[in-house]
């Protein structure tokens, strides 16, 4: 895939209100490429799961946003405590966050099923007490 | 119907209003954020009685055409401001989230 243009952003794991500003800035920077708006969405909304996540569970991270010709990737990166059960994180509606988490309308269990169900490969590898590494896909249909 | 016409009719307070021409296609109702940014349609009333800020970056991932708060819940401190700083429309019900949809259903 040849790239094209990439977008770094560091995500602060401290302020939990400022989450979702990565993305955010994301969704602005596509919709200045003039790709589509599904596309658009797809990718903002996938990238906003992984941000809160690195929010909630890692205390923060990086992410990386690779636009190419044919897909845009997104990287995101944390040295967190890492998944312990990758299979059981995937499930709709299993989730460990804390309560606090919960009344702020987050922790519902949501995140990497959606991360799956807006992107054509999510790909995670995690390792407790050493952190989480995950590339999502989203294919451009030229 | 565009948003400032829904103001108007609809009985709702204007915590922010940048964008009132934005027109409303749709509506949904949730508080589970994840769940919202998933289902929510672009163009959509999205009535909630969550008011932090991070409502704020959801309604923008997910193009709502508002965000309207139910049950005279008002929004956090400083939400009314980002809102209107990130052209999102930010509109106060005193009805439950059930009678504003169904204020909604009658006029859109």
């Amino acid at each position: 895939m040849s790239e094209v243009l990439s977008f770094h952003f560091d995500v602060d794991g401290n302020d939990f209100t400022c989450a979702g500003q990565a993305s955010v800035q994301v969704k602005k920077n596509l919709r200045r490429l003039g790709l589509s708006p599904e596309t658009i969405r797809r990718v903002s909304i996938a990238m906003y799961e992984g941000e809160i996540n690195m929010v909630i569970h890692a205390g923060g991270g990086h992410a990386e946003v690779r636009v190419a010709q044919d897909a845009i990737e997104i990287i995101l990166e944390d040295k967190g405590p890492g998944i312990a059960d990758i299979e059981k994180a995937m499930q709709a509606g299993y989730s460990t966050a804390p309560d606090t988490i919960r009344s702020l309308g987050f922790g519902a269990g949501m995140g990497l099923p959606n991360m799956k169900r807006y992107t054509d490969s999510l790909d995670i590898q995690s390792t407790v007490g050493v952190g989480t590494r995950i590339v999502m896909r989203v294919n451009l249909d030229n | 119907m565009t948003v400032s016409e829904l103001v108007a009719r609809a009985d709702l307070k204007a915590a922010a209003l940048p964008d009132g021409e934005r027109e409303i296609t749709g509506v949904y109702i949730g508080d589970l954020l994840s769940w919202v940014m998933g289902r929510a349609a672009s163009g959509d009333a999205w009535i909630t009685i969550m008011s932090n800020r991070n409502v704020a970056a959801v309604a923008t991932l997910a193009d709502t055409a508002c965000v309207i708060l139910a049950e005279g819940v008002q929004p956090d401190e400083g939400v009314a401001a980002l809102a209107e700083q990130k052209g999102i429309n930010l509109l106060l019900s005193g009805a439950s989230a059930y009678d504003t949809a169904l204020r909604l259903r009658d006029l859109l």
